[in-house]
């Protein structure tokens, strides 16, 4: 049987939530491995939730909120840049594959972005195979109890 | 030495102050904090190469700071420590003096934070030797070979919270560590557990560590913890050209943005 990837998105509300619908309600097709969370802003996607994602089995996870200048809220998106830009390097230094976690801006009017975008991932997640190494370190822990 | 317990024997003396927070030979001689209350307790204060420690945690410590006014002797861990407390609004500016060691021993008596920051703008802050080493090493390897590398650390770790306890910027009295509504870290020791542990401490202090070393240095295991708070601050120099716990007006990256940051992965 083929790999089917979990994928979870962290989206927000206005722009990349909206977008997704979008993608929908213009009857475009994408692959059907994600799972979408959606949150008021970037700013409230805090790092802890993408590492729970792994911790939970996700192999792969997207980020996506509105594209620079354009937050709901001014400026969530351009704070939630900073920690993204922090939060990838301390995930690398810690081995973590940052392969794995797609970053982008997807607006409202980017349906067909959004799709892209899912596949894009989906395919890549593919092509990389499960996130076993991070899983084993999971089951490493039950087992030991 | 001679020069240090004379000065804080003064202090002392004169009743201007009511702690003096230094080093003292300990067990297995080895240097441990030491708070010197009374005039016989001068003898026992110790500096030198080997009082590393950052000491600037036990400002704010209640037991020693219901004593009333401190002096503290300090390294250049414990300044930029005491300054980024300032910066952070958790020590009393007025407060305390500071009694300043370079690595030559001389010893010079700073009355006030400006004369803290004076003191500071000449240092340039720089990593030990075996700290680069380590890192330069670990950024060497392949991120496979360093999840190899975490995972033994990471299984190690006992969650004593010694890195917590000793490191001067861990200061909030509820930590998110202990939170359970909702659970972010589960309680018992795990690989996966202590990962998530030790990545949030991390980003926690990301834009505020001082780069002391002292989490690491107080592992009970010997995990080189520090390592992670450090490779971020390193980063934050490189990108944002900030060093922490060296002025009064510096603030903290991770609060402040700037519309054209630059990355190369959001696409
Ligand atoms: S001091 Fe060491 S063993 Fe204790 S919690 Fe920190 S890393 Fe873990
Ligand atoms: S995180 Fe560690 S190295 Fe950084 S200030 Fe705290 S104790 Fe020092
Ligand atoms: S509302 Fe979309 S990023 Fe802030």
């Amino acid at each position: 049987m083929e790999f089917e990837p979990k994928i979870v998105a962290f989206v927000c509300n206005w722009c990349t939530y909206a977008g997704a619908d979008l993608t929908g309600t213009g009857r475009m097709k994408y692959a059907p491995n994600v799972k979408i969370i959606r949150f008021p802003c970037t700013g409230r996607i805090d790092f802890m939730l993408l590492v729970k994602a792994f911790s939970n089995g996700a192999d792969g996870i997207i980020v996506s909120g509105c594209h620079p200048n354009d937050c709901h809220y001014t400026s969530g998106n351009f704070h939630a840049r900073r920690r993204w830009i922090v939060f990838r390097a301390l995930l690398d230094f810690m081995g973590i594959d940052i392969e794995r976690i797609t970053f982008t801006w997807v607006s409202a009017a980017e349906g067909a972005k959004w799709a892209e975008i899912v596949n894009t991932t989906v395919d890549k997640i593919k092509g990389i195979g499960p996130y076993t190494a991070y899983q084993e370190m999971i089951n490493e822990a039950w087992e030991e109890e | 030495m001679e020069k240090l317990r004379e000065i804080a024997g003064e202090l002392l003396k004169s009743n201007d102050v009511k702690v003096v927070i230094g080093y003292t030979k300990g067990m297995n001689n080895k240097v441990t904090p030491f708070f010197a209350k009374k005039q016989e307790d001068i003898a026992k204060l110790i500096c030198g190469n080997s009082c590393a420690q950052n000491l600037a945690v036990y400002l704010y410590k209640k037991d020693i700071s219901d004593l009333g006014k401190p002096a503290i002797v300090a390294n250049i861990h414990t300044l930029r420590g005491i300054m980024r407390l300032a910066v952070e609004k958790q020590i009393d500016k007025k407060e305390m003096i500071i009694l300043a060691i370079d690595n030559a021993g001389d010893i010079q008596k700073l009355d006030n934070l400006s004369d803290l920051e004076n003191y500071l703008s000449s240092v340039i802050p720089q990593l030990n030797e075996e700290d680069q080493q380590m890192l330069d090493e670990l950024n060497r390897m392949t991120p496979g070979e360093r999840m190899v590398f975490w995972k033994q650390e990471m299984k190690k770790c006992i969650k004593c919270y010694a890195c917590r306890q000793a490191c001067p910027l861990c200061y909030c009295t509820r930590c998110t560590v202990e939170e359970n509504q909702p659970q972010w870290i589960p309680v018992a020791s795990s690989v996966v557990g202590n990962l998530e542990w030790h990545m949030m401490r991390a980003m926690h202090l990301s834009g505020r560590c001082v780069e002391c070393g002292q989490c690491g240095k107080v592992c009970p295991v010997n995990i080189p913890i520090h390592l992670l708070p450090v490779r971020i601050a390193q980063e934050m120099k490189t990108l944002y050209g900030t060093s922490t716990g060296i002025s009064l007006s510096e603030k903290c990256d991770m609060s402040t943005f700037k519309p054209d940051d630059k990355e190369n992965f959001i696409g």
